[in-house]
């Protein structure tokens, strides 16, 4: 009975779990090829901070690809947008806390020029960003052209990429010694709103009389997920805690997934990827969207240039090659469908965390650089060509 | 030796046919058979599953997908794709026509299957053969003409051109002539016959009773998935109650629902002077026109397919073509400009458009996002929908139009021709507009499903709201309006009271 429903629920969002059971698989693989050092606390919290831009990328490139268009400048812009950061610091005074503000709007003013030109201008997406790829690869070659490589020396920008939030007892106190106290807290905190908005959700359903899981489904789900949740916060506890950029990667996240989810903005951008006449025949503009989604976009990628520009603590002239690719490729991976329309936020952070991992586990058994290339190829054909196959089997 | 000859007698036979999706029995143990050389109509309700049991005829739906038997000429054949049916020689026209709109009518003709000289196409051949074709279905146009600039109808025959460009014998039409007007159906008609008498053996499915009654030798009737029976024109089996009765499950007297209330006197929709001009092609669409709508109203636009009702009513629903347009509207006496559909939607404006699959609906969403998609202010606040809600009033609509689906969160692309119709129907009422324009609103729908449609209109002029009625079937123009006009050529041709309004004037007025 229990099994029977529980087969029900996975045979409904086959895609979703495929991918975590992917995740399972890839992370069960490399631990058992490094001894269990790919899930040490410290490869973990590494991994996690090398994911942040592509994650943070991937997140903006989703929306791109959902209402058919691809965004081919954001890698350089995130460079470029790291490299401004730099010299706006070590040139301009701005104080570090400055800079994530000042890169979000430099971003945003990036996405509504190719938002105009795709929007206003009628050029294709794939033209008008293939132009911004070259326009600013060449200035970032050029503010880093008399420096080359600009050392950040403010403590407070490099804290983001490579910081950890404080914790709030000493961690040589007596109880649960070694480890952090205000990530389990935080941990403990999730599991608590999560169970609490599934548990309200369901009650609130009930309450018009809709069908909702079975209650021994609902408690599996539930207890599942807190695990989840549990077992990772006990890894970062084991370590620093929780870095700051995965505080960034959370916020990104959890704002871009309540608005595509829970918002009317977020239904019309879907709207307009499913079917844009459509769309604009139900009284939604599809110029806005397209510019707000190129507007969003921008600014992510102006965060991902902080992010990068941080951990490094430097702005370099190759900062952002290839970000593109690699968040386009976390989208896919993710389940975001080059048709329009389709893909979920949550879905291309998992997307970009699978990815990293590859990397990650290849790099840590020193796999070399050419087999990693072609290993990451096969995954995100893989992913793709099983998501189609789901798709027109569920027609 | 008696079943012997029986079974020659008849070139297909499907039995035991059933087939499912997730959530739905498509089809339950459904037996079809078609005789040799015959014109076979196949009628039911919206969803009943004709559209199901031609694809599993034509290999769409592979064998194994499906259970039961396929014989062909008395032989079990499994399909496995839809190129096997082909070389059997089946083909399938579609409820949506497949031909590539940018290329011309001989490359469409002999796509796929070109003819080669070499490993090269033979242009003059092709256009040779295209020719040939072209006049065996009677297609009054130069071949090299681009898909796209044929009307419907005449991408119609070419769609039968190229199935008989293939040695077709056996021919499956998916409600050919819900698209097209008089004319075009009458000539469609024709060539059925003509192919019939050259062998040809047609399946035609379609919602249009009376052309049923005109064309077939045989009508096999499905009903939820089921074969209901199958009737013997030529022994006077058929007649519209017939049908009707066996298609819905119970008989329906009178096929437009009276109105108890006359409509007001107050003017909430008037057009004057209206111009528009298509920037791209040059060409003025619209000439000076001018019309009332007043509350409570239904009022009809008639006219031929191209006449330019579409084009009227999408350049005042905020023009989203881009035309130049000229001239005044009035919407409750308040001079009104809109820039975007958005515009119109919030002065109280709603358009239902004709094609529903390209501008209509949002195919990969499910049912309930396409209902609210236009109006998600209404079940949001600050923003934020509240998706209870939004399930409360998709299942309201779901009811309260019939509309067959598993649930609500069945997506749309997996309804059936008509029930998607009805999806489309709902996202309007649910603005709940001052004046609703509808464009073809019963095109491929059931007589079950007009029926309530009309019964819904009534209800809606009753409570106030005004209609307009764009639709080519003219019986239905006149069954429902207050008022009709019709439009030839881009104007507003005459001006007809329903009680002057016969199907020859209104005729005469749409051809002058
Ligand atoms: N790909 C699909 N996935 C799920 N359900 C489907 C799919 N195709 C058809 N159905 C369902 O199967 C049933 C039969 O559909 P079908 O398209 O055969 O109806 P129909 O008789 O052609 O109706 P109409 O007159 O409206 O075109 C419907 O309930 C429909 O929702
Ligand atoms: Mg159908």
């Amino acid at each position: 009975m229990i099994l029977n429903d529980l087969r029900k629920a996975l045979r409904q969002n086959i895609r979703d779990y495929t991918m975590y059971f992917l995740l399972f698989v890839i992370m069960a693989v490399f631990t058992a090829m490094t001894r269990g050092l790919f899930m040490s606390s410290r490869n973990i919290a590494n991994l996690m901070n090398q994911t942040g831009y592509i994650a943070v990328l991937a997140v903006g490139m989703t929306l791109v690809i959902v209402i058919r268009h691809i965004d081919l400048s954001v890698g350089y812009l995130a460079g470029f947008i790291g490299a401004a950061t730099a010299i706006a610091m070590t040139r301009w005074g701005m104080p570090g806390w400055a800079t994530i503000p000042f890169a979000l709007l430099l971003g945003a003013a990036a996405g509504l020029v190719t938002g105009f030109l795709v929007a206003r201008l009628g050029i294709p997406a794939f033209v008008a960003t293939l132009a911004g790829w070259l326009i600013y690869r060449g200035l970032l070659l050029m503010v880093t052209m008399k420096t080359g490589t600009i050392i950040i020396p403010d403590a407070f920008f490099n804290a983001i990429g490579n910081g950890y939030i404080p914790d709030v007892f000493p961690s040589e106190s007596a109880f649960l010694p070694g480890l952090h106290k205000l990530t389990l807290l935080i941990g403990l905190a999730a599991i608590a709103l999560f169970s609490a908005s599934q548990i309200r959700a369901r009650k609130s359903k009930q309450g018009y009389g809709f069908e909702v899981l079975p209650l021994p489904v609902f408690a599996i789900k539930l207890a599942f997920m807190a695990f989840v949740i549990g077992y990772i916060t006990w890894i970062f506890a084991g370590y620093n805690g929780m870095s700051w950029t995965a505080v960034i990667v959370i916020v990104v996240v959890v704002v871009f997934h309540f608005v595509t989810t829970k918002t009317v903005l977020g239904r019309h951008v879907y709207a307009v990827g499913g079917n844009p006449e459509a769309a604009e025949l139900s009284g939604i503009s599809v110029k806005k969207i397209t510019f707000i989604v190129f507007a969003a976009m921008g600014s992510l990628a102006g965060l991902a240039g902080v992010l990068y520009a941080s951990r490094l603590q430097s702005a370099t002239t190759k900062a952002g090659e290839m970000f593109e690719m690699d968040a386009i490729t976390a989208a896919y991976i993710g389940g975001v469908s080059a048709g329009g329309g389709v893909g979920r936020i949550a879905g291309s952070l998992v997307g970009a965390i699978v990815y990293m991992s590859l990397t990650s586990g290849m790099n840590l058994l020193s796999v070399d650089i050419s087999l990693q290339y072609i290993v990451r190829g096969v995954v995100l054909a893989a992913a793709v060509i099983f998501d189609v196959q789901t798709r027109k089997r569920r027609g | 030796m008696e079943n012997v000859r029986t079974m020659s007698d008849h070139i297909l036979e499907m039995r035991g046919i059933s087939k499912s999706f997730p959530g739905v029995k498509a089809l339950s143990d459904v037996t079809f058979s078609v005789r040799r050389g015959e014109i076979h109509c196949l009628v039911g309700e919206n969803g009943a599953g004709k559209s199901t049991l031609m694809k599993v005829l034509s290999g769409v739906y592979p064998h194994g997908d499906f259970q039961g038997d396929i014989a062909l000429d008395g032989e079990v054949r499994r399909f496995r794709h839809i190129a096997d049916s082909e070389k059997a020689g089946i083909a399938i026209i579609y409820q949506e026509l497949a031909l590539v709109p940018e290329m011309s009518v001989y490359e469409n003709l002999f796509l796929g299957h070109e003819i080669r000289k070499g490993s090269l196409v033979d242009w003059n051949a092709t256009i040779h053969q295209s020719v040939a074709l072209m006049k065996r279905v009677r297609l009054v146009a130069d071949p090299s003409t681009k898909v796209k600039d044929l009307g419907v109808g005449k991408q119609q025959l070419v769609e039968i051109a190229k199935a008989l460009s293939r040695n077709v014998r056996l021919l499956i039409l998916d409600e050919p002539t819900a698209a097209l007007n008089e004319d075009d159906c009458d000539n469609l008609l024709e060539i059925l016959r003509e192919l019939k008498a050259e062998g040809v053996t047609s399946i035609m499915i379609s919602h249009k009773l009376k052309e049923v009654i005109r064309i077939a030798d045989t009508v096999t009737v499905l009903r939820d998935g089921r074969t209901i029976c199958t009737l013997d024109a030529r022994k006077g089996e058929v007649s519209e109650p017939v049908l009707i009765k066996h298609m819905v499950g119970r008989e329906i007297d009178n096929v437009f629902p009276p109105r108890s209330k006359k409509p007001g006197d107050e003017v909430v929709l008037e057009v004057e002077g209206w111009n528009a001009w298509d920037r791209a092609l040059g060409r003025q669409v619209l000439k000076d026109v001018s019309f009332k709508v007043r509350r409570g109203e239904i009022v009809g636009f008639a006219g031929l397919m191209g006449s330019g009702r579409t084009e009227l009513a999408r350049s005042l629903f905020g023009n989203p073509d881009g035309y130049r347009v000229e001239g005044a509207v009035r919407v409750e006496s308040t001079a009104a400009d809109f820039r975007s559909p958005a515009d119109a939607i919030g002065a109280g404006m709603a358009y239902a458009s004709e094609d529903r699959k390209r501008n209509g609906l949002v195919l990969i969403q499910d049912v309930k996002q396409n209902v609210t998609l236009a109006n998600l202010r209404a079940i949001s606040k600050g923003g934020v929908v509240d998706s209870n809600a939004e399930v409360k009033v998709a299942e309201d609509y779901r009811k309260a139009l019939n509309i067959k689906t598993p649930s609500i969160d069945q997506k749309v692309v997996n309804l059936s021709g008509g029930n998607q119709q009805k999806v489309s129907v709902a996202k309007w009422l649910f603005v709940k507009p001052k004046v609703l324009v509808l464009d073809e609103p019963t095109r491929g729908i059931d007589v079950g499903a007009k029926y309530e449609i009309y019964t819904i209109m009534n209800k809606l002029v009753e409570e106030g709201m005004s209609i307009v009625m764009i639709s080519s079937e003219l019986p239905e123009v006149l069954g429902m309006s207050d008022r009709v006009y019709v439009v030839s050529a881009g104007r507003v041709a005459g001006e007809l009271p329903v009680a002057e309004a016969t199907q020859e004037r209104v005729m005469e007025l749409a051809t002058s």
